[in-house]
């Protein structure tokens, strides 16, 4: 077989060529044009405002201004609270939609009638729009306006009707409460889908098998989630430390800044002080710590598959 | 065995209400103060339902304020960014879902991080780019910006959607006389209806919430969107919770049908794209 | 109707190399049968006639003109996919019309054909449902359909019967051979299966590792195959091959004893294979004449017995009509006739 001479190669006329090289990348174009006016240059622009003195009010801004707006970031008491809140506000919101949307996962996967309309039902959150669902959460927090602060002056755990959002001890949870309701159908959607994928065959082989329900659950269903599960985290995890709407909404990080995340200091900088220049600053530290975050995820991840095989 | 197996049944179908319950109840609330008149709604504070309804609210906010204009804002920017966005995704997710070709890889990688890095990050340099181009406090912008944000992950379901599709079909329709793009027009794309309705609903949902940038890139009334003007509005008059609340519940009506229309087809493309992994 | 060339083709996926040097001529009207097991490239090379693929060296002329930097579109050629491929959203009449539809034919001509189509398959009650509705055979039949209404220079078919059931893919199988008498189209068909090669071929192609093994009619390939690969791929169930060395005008078999080779064969040439089919192999009674065996296992088709031996260490099988020896455990003697024995070189090739 390799001794036969290779036939001299086919070469198409030049103009073919090109056009078969370039055809799908007519189809990417518009995207490719759009992501990079848009997303790219101003990302690389972002960086760049980081080292420099950029403020919208002052004309005579624009200099640059090397490490100084980091060196600030150090000093800056505001930012480092925020810090804090970051981490606390992404871990407590993640955690509960992933709670919360697995248990309904399960519960959908069961078929039983009505099974479409209590799907529609449950997603809804999902549809409404976020500045929408931070104002309503307000509201019911509202004692004047909403039922919960009575609620819980009835169960006793409040000494009387008042805005959990007014209160620094406790402030955060409004925001990580309505966080919790918009993003538990999107971990029950994406749950859902991955347990539909699963073989039906594996769970009537285990059965006979004689594996109880529980058995089945942690020995099929959880290691068939467990990677959709890790990468839906991972994204979420990123998605909802960027996530600003709902406290701007609800608190603008108040009281006392007890709200404020990274995210939405950000915005405070850029939208109320218009500050570019600090706020690219501190965008470009959220970057680099979400960043390493991923990686430290992607090699745990890698580390745990190598040792299954 | 019964016995436990209606148990099991009971918890499930009283584990679904709760949920369901949780789920609606704010809207529930919403739409509740929206028709509760205002001399009751303090009187009648926690009541599930108040002793007397009435639109009022809905009246007033509907001819004595700016919300029908807001309204009319919104629809345009979500209604063509979804357009937009749904073609450049077809034509994307169709590359990325039926082409050998060098880069690939790189271009989804690039697509991918756009869905993961901070868009408040964007915030300051994309007002400094479109602002002496005259697309701040201009739809036009907003829409701009709105299409490149779900344009890549809008490609990745349209790309789900065409994986799903065999590939025969299209060589059958380049057999039968048609070049790549007549069969993508004729065979492929009638075929992923299902696939792009739900990409319109994503995308539409998707910028009818958008609000950060909104609040950034436009300053007057004229222009605002929903959730501009009404963040203007509940800042101005925050005791007007009736009306407040009634503008509110308008704000979830096309953002709502649009998901009614499309769930049905989420987990169905979502599974689509997970077959493929 | 069209001639083809297909001058020292091959192919590259990457650096891998699955079709090397391929050359065949198919006469105008001719019926090919590309035939070999899976991944041998029979599909790739029907692809790349197609122009579904890129050639990555050599020439593919239909009619005399080079095909290889023409779109599919341009090269006037009609496929049968094994999967079909009928669109799911068009009717039975619209599969079909496609591609007169979008030559811009005019309407009464595309009814005309598509009926005269339709009639010659027996879809005329079908034309208005959707593929969906229809059965494994009907939707055969609209792929064929959707072939013929454009009347292309060739036909190609991909594996189009390999999602039939046995009795319709034999009944299928005569109707693609009717066909093609009326109609006369060149054509150059894609199957794994030995039989429909047989049954449907003018000239078979047997393909292995991405060469071609053999081009020959199909009783050629029957009687005298080029190798080993072609003498064991054609023919069910496949040829005997008993290994040896040959010296003295016999085989001496590995486990000592001979078979006399007829005086046309070489007298002595070192290691060698001889072949023979089984339904050729004579069978006697034990110890009357021929080398002497046991019968393994017995299985019965119901048009014939096949019966499975062990001959110098290896299985070897008759296919008998005759029903005395389907005891398991008895003995018989096995004799080869002169004229059906086939013989190998060291490397494997036809002497």
């Amino acid at each position: 077989m390799t001794a036969t001479p290779i036939p001299t190669t086919y070469r198409r006329p030049l103009r073919q060529r090109l056009a078969v090289t370039l055809e799908p990348w007519l189809y990417c174009a518009p995207v490719l044009i759009l992501i990079t006016s848009v997303m790219l240059v101003p990302l690389i622009l972002g960086v760049s405002y980081a080292f420099r003195d950029i403020q919208l009010l002052n004309p005579f801004s624009g200099g640059f201004v090397g490490l100084e707006h980091f060196k600030a970031l150090g000093q800056d008491d505001a930012f480092l609270r925020a810090l804090r809140n970051t981490l606390w506000w992404t871990g407590a919101s993640v955690f509960f939609q992933l709670a919360f949307g697995l248990i309904l996962a399960l519960l959908l996967n069961v078929p039983f009638t009505g099974r479409g309309l209590a799907q529609a039902l449950v997603f809804l959150p999902w549809a409404v729009p976020t500045f929408l669902a931070g104002l309503n959460w307000a509201w019911l927090f509202n004692p004047v306006i909403g039922p919960i602060p009575h609620w819980l002056a009835a169960l006793g755990l409040m000494d009387e009707p008042s805005n959990i959002l007014a209160d620094p001890s406790i402030a955060m949870w409004g925001p990580i409460l309505a966080a919790t309701w918009w993003g538990i159908p999107f971990f029950a959607i994406t749950l859902l889908a991955a347990l539909q994928s699963i073989p039906k065959d594996l769970y009537e082989a285990a059965s006979i098998d004689g594996a109880s329900p529980i058995q089945r659950f942690f020995s099929i269903t959880l290691p068939y989630l467990a990677p959709v599960i890790a990468i839906t985290v991972l994204l979420r995890t990123v998605w909802v430390a960027n996530f600003a709407d709902l406290i701007i909404v609800m608190t603008n990080g108040g009281p006392a800044d007890r709200t404020q995340t990274v995210a939405s200091y950000i915005f405070t900088q850029a939208f109320k002080r218009l500050d570019f220049g600090y706020a690219s600053a501190v965008a470009l530290v959220l970057l680099a710590l979400l960043l390493a975050y991923s990686m430290v995820i992607l090699v745990f991840r890698q580390k745990l598959s190598n040792r299954d095989k | 065995m019964t016995a436990t197996r209606l148990f099991g049944t009971l918890a499930h179908r009283a584990a679904i209400l709760c949920f369901i319950a949780f789920a609606l109840f704010p809207l529930y609330w919403l739409l509740k103060v929206s028709v509760t008149p205002n001399d009751l709604l303090y009187s009648e504070g926690v009541r599930m339902w108040p002793s007397r309804t009435t639109l009022d609210h809905f009246r007033f906010v509907l001819a004595n304020s700016e919300f029908p204009r807001f309204f009319a804002n919104s629809l345009i920017v979500s209604g063509t960014t979804a357009l937009i966005s749904t073609a450049l995704a077809a034509l994307m997710g169709y590359a990325l879902s039926r082409f050998q070709f060098r880069g690939k890889l790189w271009l989804a990688g690039l697509l991918l991080v756009t869905q993961m890095f901070p868009l408040v990050m964007l915030v300051a340099p994309i007002f400094k780019i479109l602002s002496p181009l005259g697309l701040t406090n201009s739809l036009t912008g907003l829409v701009i910006v709105y299409t490149a944000f779900n344009v890549p992950f809008a490609s990745f379901l349209m790309q789900g959607f065409f994986d799903g599709i065999p590939s025969d079909l299209e060589q059958a329709a380049m057999i039968d006389g048609a070049d790549r793009f007549t069969a993508f027009r004729h065979i492929i794309l009638p075929l992923a209806l299902p696939g792009v309705a739900a990409t319109l609903g994503f995308v539409f949902t998707a910028a009818w919430s958008e609000m950060i940038f909104a609040l950034m890139l436009i300053s007057g009334s004229e222009k605002a969107t929903f959730p501009v003007g009404l963040l203007t509005f509940v800042s101005k008059f925050s005791v007007d919770y009736g009306q407040m609340m009634a503008a509110g519940v308008l704000a979830l009506i096309p953002a709502c049908l649009f998901f009614l229309l499309i769930q049905r087809y989420l987990v169905q493309g979502m599974t689509a794209g997970a077959v493929k992994g | 109707m069209a001639t083809m060339e297909i001058r020292s083709a091959s192919k590259n996926y990457g650096t891998i190399r699955v079709l090397d040097d391929i050359n065949l001529d198919i006469g105008d009207g001719e019926f090919i049968v590309l035939v070999g097991p899976s991944g041998c490239g029979k599909s790739t090379l029907l692809r790349m006639i197609a122009g579904l693929e890129e050639i990555t060296g050599g020439e593919i002329r239909i009619d005399d003109k080079v095909m290889n930097a023409l779109p599919p579109k341009a090269r006037d050629i009609a496929m049968v996919f094994q999967s079909y491929a009928l669109y799911p959203h068009m009717s039975v009449a619209d599969n079909m019309s496609y591609s007169l539809r979008l030559r811009k034919t005019d309407k009464p001509t595309i009814a005309e054909k598509v009926g005269a189509a339709s009639a010659k398959l027996g879809l005329d009650a079908l034309l208005e449902r959707k593929p969906k509705a229809l059965s494994g055979g009907q939707r055969q039949r609209v792929a064929m359909g959707r072939a013929i209404v454009r009347q292309p220079k060739a036909f190609l078919f991909d594996e189009p019967l390999s999602n039939l059931d046995a009795r319709l893919r034999e009944h299928m199988r005569a109707e693609i051979r009717k066909l093609h008498r009326e109609l006369g189209a060149t054509s150059i068909y894609v199957t794994h299966d030995q039989v429909e090669a047989m049954t449907l071929a003018d000239r078979i192609v047997a393909m292995h590792g991405g060469h071609i093994q053999q081009v020959g009619t199909p009783l050629e390939l029957y009687d005298r195959p080029a190798n080993l690969f072609v003498a064991g791929f054609i023919g069910s169930p496949g040829m005997n091959f008993l290994k040896g060395d040959i010296a003295d005008r016999s085989l001496h078999l590995r486990d000592g004893r001979t078979v006399a080779l007829p005086a046309e064969m070489p007298a002595t040439m070192g290691e060698a294979t001889l072949g023979i089919r089984p339904e050729h192999v004579v069978l006697s009674p034990a110890g009357e004449a021929g080398l002497e065996t046991t019968v393994d296992l017995v299985e019965p088709t119901g048009h014939g017995i096949i019966l499975h031996l062990t001959l110098a260490g290896t299985v070897f099988k008759v296919l008998t009509h005759d029903r005395r020896w389907l005891e398991p455990g008895s003995s018989v003697g096995v004799s080869f006739p002169a004229e059906a024995l086939h013989l190998f070189n060291a490397e494997g090739v036809r002497v």
